[in-house]
C-alpha cells in the first residue's frame, strides 16, 4: 500500500458528554440515546457494538455534526461540535457514491467542495491507489462491484485527511472474503495514518480484530453497558485465545451467550 | 462483478445491428438490390403510366425516384469497392442503411400505391387527396415561403421553450429547496399548472404588445410548468444521504444546490423537458394559427383557406420534421448529459 503524506493527521480527541437524544415518532418522543459518556483519545480505534436499532448510527451522526444532540454536548479536541466539518468524515454502510460522477470525481468531492482541487488534486490519485482502484478513475459507480464501490467511498473520505474517521458498518454489505480483506486494509490504513477511528459494526469478530477498545451498548435507548480495552498487538490473529475469551464476554453482555 | 468483468465492460459497447468485419457480409449487395427494385418500380409507374388528370411535376418526381433507386443500386458495388474500415463512420452508415432495407422497400411500395390511387386512377376524392408530386411541386415552387415559415416557427419555439425551461428549472429547484418559496409558489402552481396554456390565449394576445411576445409567453408557460413540477419532484426526491456526504466533506449551500441537488434531479428534469417540448409544439401551432402572421401553423391555416391541400401536406411534413428533429436533439443532449445512467430509453 502507498501511504498518503502524513501531513497534519494526528488523531482527534472526542468527548461525548452526557448525551441524550430522542426522535419524534408518531407525535411522541422516541428516546434513542440515554446519558452516553464517552471519551476517545487521539489515535484510538473504538468499535461500537449493540443491538440493531439501539442508536449507534444516531451517535455517529451526532459526532459528525449532522444533527445536534437533544441534551448534552460533544467536544472535538475540546471545542463543541456545532456542525459537520471535513476533519470528521463519515463512511456509511451504503457507499452512496454520486451516480452521475466518475469514480475520480466522486473521490474529488471533498476537495472540490472546499475549493482545494487545484492545490491538492494530486492526492486523488494517491487515495485511489491506496484503496486499489487505480485504472477505474473513469468508471461510473454502476460499473463497480460492491467492494469496489465501498473502496471508492473510503478513498473519498481519506483524500480529505480526516483526523476522525467515522465508519458506520462500512463492510456490512460486503461478501465475507472481501470483508476480511478490507478489515486488514482498514487496520493498516489507520495504523499508518494515525487518525482516530469510530467504527460501528454488528460483527463482534470484526470489532475484536480491528479495535483498540469495544463499547457495548444496551438496547434502545442506548446506554453504555461495557467499555472493554483490547490490549492485543497488531497485526492480530483471528484465532487469538484472548480475543475468543473477549468474544464470549461480549456475547454475554448482549444476552446471546447461550447461542455460543 | 469481478474486477476483470468491469474492465471488460468499461469501453462502452458500440456498433450497429449487423456485424461488419473487415469484409462486408456477402448478403449486402442482395439486400441493396432488393431495396432498389421497388424504387425503380415506383419510378416506372410514375413516369410511364399517364396521369388521369394533368399533374405538375410528375416528370421531376419520377426523376427523383430514379435517383433514389440508382443510389441504392450503386450502394452495394460502391461499398465493396471502397471497403470501409471495420469501425469507421462509413461502415456504420452502410450498416445503418442495410438495417433500413425493409423500411425502404415498404416506403417505395407505399409511394407507388399512393401515386397509383391518386394521380393514375384518381380513385381518392379531390381536393383532399393529392399525389406525391403535388408535395414536390410545393417544395419546388413555394420553398422560399415555407423556409420563411420554418425559420419563424423555429425562432418562436426555441425562444419560448428556452425561456420556459430555464425559468422552470430555477423555479423547480427553488420550490424543492426553500420552504418559503414552496409556501408561496406551490398553491399558485397547483391552481395554474393544470390549466392548458392555450386558455390564456385571448388574454395574452390582448395584454402583450405584439402577438409574437404573447406567443413566447404562452410557449414558455406551457413548457415551464411541467419542467417546474418535474424538477421540483426530482429535487425533493434526492437521497438525503447525498447531502449528508457532501456536508461532512465541507460543502456550502451553493455546492449542495448546484453540485448535488441539480445533477441528482437531472433525470426528472429531462422528463419535464420532454413533456414541456410536446406541450410547446401544441401551443406553437395554435398561436400561429390564431395570432402570429407567420410560421408553419400560419401556413397550414393559410393553405386551408385556399383549399391548397398539397401545401397543407407539405407544411405538415415540415412541421413533423421540425418537431421530430427537436425531440431527437433533446434526446441527444440527454444521452450525453446522463451517460452515467444505465438502461436508458433510446429514441
Ligand atoms: N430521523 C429519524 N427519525 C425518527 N426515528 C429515527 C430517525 N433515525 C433513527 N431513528 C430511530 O432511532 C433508533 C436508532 O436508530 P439507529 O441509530 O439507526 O440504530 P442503529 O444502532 O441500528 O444504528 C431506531 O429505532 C430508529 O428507528
Ligand atoms: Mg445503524
Amino acid at each position: 500500500m502507498v501511504a498518503l503524506e502524513n501531513a497534519d493527521t494526528a488523531g482527534m480527541t472526542i468527548d461525548v458528554q452526557a448525551v441524550s437524544h430522542s426522535f419524534e415518532l408518531h407525535g411522541s418522543p422516541l428516546p434513542v440515546l440515554d446519558g452516553v459518556e464517552l471519551r476517545v483519545e487521539p489515535g484510538e480505534l473504538v468499535a461500537l457494538l449493540g443491538p440493531s436499532g439501539c442508536g449507534k448510527s444516531t451517535l455517529l451522526r451526532l459526532v459528525a455534526g449532522l444533527e445536534p444532540p437533544s441534551r448534552g454536548g460533544i467536544l472535538a479536541d475540546g471545542r463543541p461540535i456545532d456542525g459537520p466539518d471535513p476533519s470528521r468524515v463519515v463512511v456509511f454502510q451504503d457507499p452512496t457514491l454520486y451516480p452521475w460522477r466518475t469514480v475520480r470525481d466522486n473521490v474529488a468531492l471533498g476537495l472540490e467542495a472546499r475549493g482545494l482541487l487545484r492545490s491538492r488534486g494530486h492526492r486523488i490519485d494517491k487515495a485511489l491507489a491506496l484503496v486499489g482502484l487505480t485504472g477505474f478513475e473513469k468508471a461510473y459507480p454502476h460499473q463497480l462491484s460492491g467492494g469496489m464501490a465501498q473502496r471508492a467511498a473510503l478513498a473519498r473520505a481519506l483524500v480529505n485527511d480526516p483526523r476522525l474517521l467515522i465508519l458506520d458498518e462500512p463492510l456490512g454489505k460486503l461478501d465475507s472474503l472481501t470483508r476480511l480483506a478490507m478489515q486488514s486494509e482498514l487496520v493498516e490504513l489507520w495504523r499508518s495514518k494515525g487518525f482516530t477511528g469510530l467504527l460501528v459494526t454488528h460483527d463482534i469478530e470484526e470489532a475484536l480484530f480491528m479495535a483498540t477498545r469495544v463499547i457495548v451498548f444496551s438496547g434502545r435507548p442506548a446506554r453504555i453497558k461495557a467499555d472493554l480495552s483490547i490490549d492485543r498487538p497488531y497485526p492480530r490473529h483471528r484465532g487469538d485465545p484472548v480475543l475468543t475469551e473477549l468474544r464470549h464476554r461480549i456475547l454475554e453482555l448482549l444476552g446471546l451467550a447461550e447461542t455460543w | 462483478m469481478s474486477v476483470n468483468d468491469t474492465a471488460a465492460a468499461l469501453p462502452a459497447a458500440t456498433g450497429g445491428a449487423l456485424p461488419i468485419g473487415a469484409v462486408l457480409p456477402s448478403s449486402l449487395p442482395l439486400r441493396f438490390s432488393a431495396a432498389a427494385l421497388p424504387w425503380f418500380l415506383a419510378a416506372g409507374a410514375t413516369a410511364l403510366w399517364p396521369d388521369a388528370d394533368e399533374w405538375e411535376r410528375t416528370g421531376e418526381f419520377a426523376s427523383l425516384l430514379v435517383v433514389a433507386a440508382g443510389l441504392l443500386a450503386l450502394a452495394a458495388p460502391l461499398t465493396a469497392a471502397i471497403r470501409p474500415a471495420p469501425r469507421s463512420r462509413l461502415a456504420s452508415a452502410v450498416t445503418g442503411l442495410s438495417a433500413a432495407v425493409p423500411w425502404l422497400i415498404a416506403l417505395a411500395l407505399g409511394v407507388t400505391g399512393w401515386e397509383i390511387l391518386t394521380a393514375k386512377l384518381g380513385l381518392l376524392p379531390r381536393p383532399f387527396f393529392v399525389p406525391p408530386q403535388a408535395l414536390l411541386e410545393v417544395y419546388l415552387d413555394d420553398w422560399p415561403r415555407l423556409l420563411d415559415c420554418f425559420a419563424a416557427s423555429l425562432r418562436l419555439l426555441v425562444t419560448g421553450y428556452a425561456v420556459g425551461s430555464m425559468l422552470g428549472v430555477v423555479t423547480g429547484v427553488a420550490i424543492g429547496w426553500s420552504r418559503a418559496v414552496g409556501y408561496w409558489v406551490h398553491p399558485v402552481l397547483r391552481l395554474i399548472g393544470p390549466l392548458p396554456a392555450t386558455a390564456w390565449l385571448p388574454i395574452a394576445f390582448f395584454a402583450f404588445p405584439t402577438s409574437w411576445s404573447a406567443s413566447v409567453f404562452l410557449i414558455a408557460l406551457a413548457s415551464g410548468v411541467p419542467v417546474t413540477v418535474l424538477t421540483w419532484s426530482g429535487v425533493a426526491g434526492v437521497n438525503s444521504a447525498y447531502y449528508d456526504i457532501a456536508r461532512t466533506l465541507g460543502a456550502s449551500q451553493r455546492f449542495l444546490v448546484l453540485k448535488v441537488a441539480v445533477p441528482a434531479a437531472m433525470p426528472h428534469v429531462f422528463v419535464g423537458l420532454f413533456m414541456g417540448l410536446g406541450a410547446s409544439f401544441a401551443v406553437l401551432v395554435v398561436a400561429e394559427m390564431l395570432g402570429v402572421k407567420s410560421g408553419v401553423g400560419w401556413y397550414l391555416q393559410w393553405a386551408q383557406g385556399w383549399a391548397a391541400y398539397g401545401n397543407m401536406y407539405a407544411a405538415l411534413l415540415v412541421m413533423a420534421l421540425l418537431c421530430s428533429g427537436l425531440v431527437t436533439l433533446l434526446f441527444r443532449v440527454r444521452d450525453r448529459l446522463l451517460a452515467w445512467q444505465k438502461g436508458m430509453l433510446k429514441w
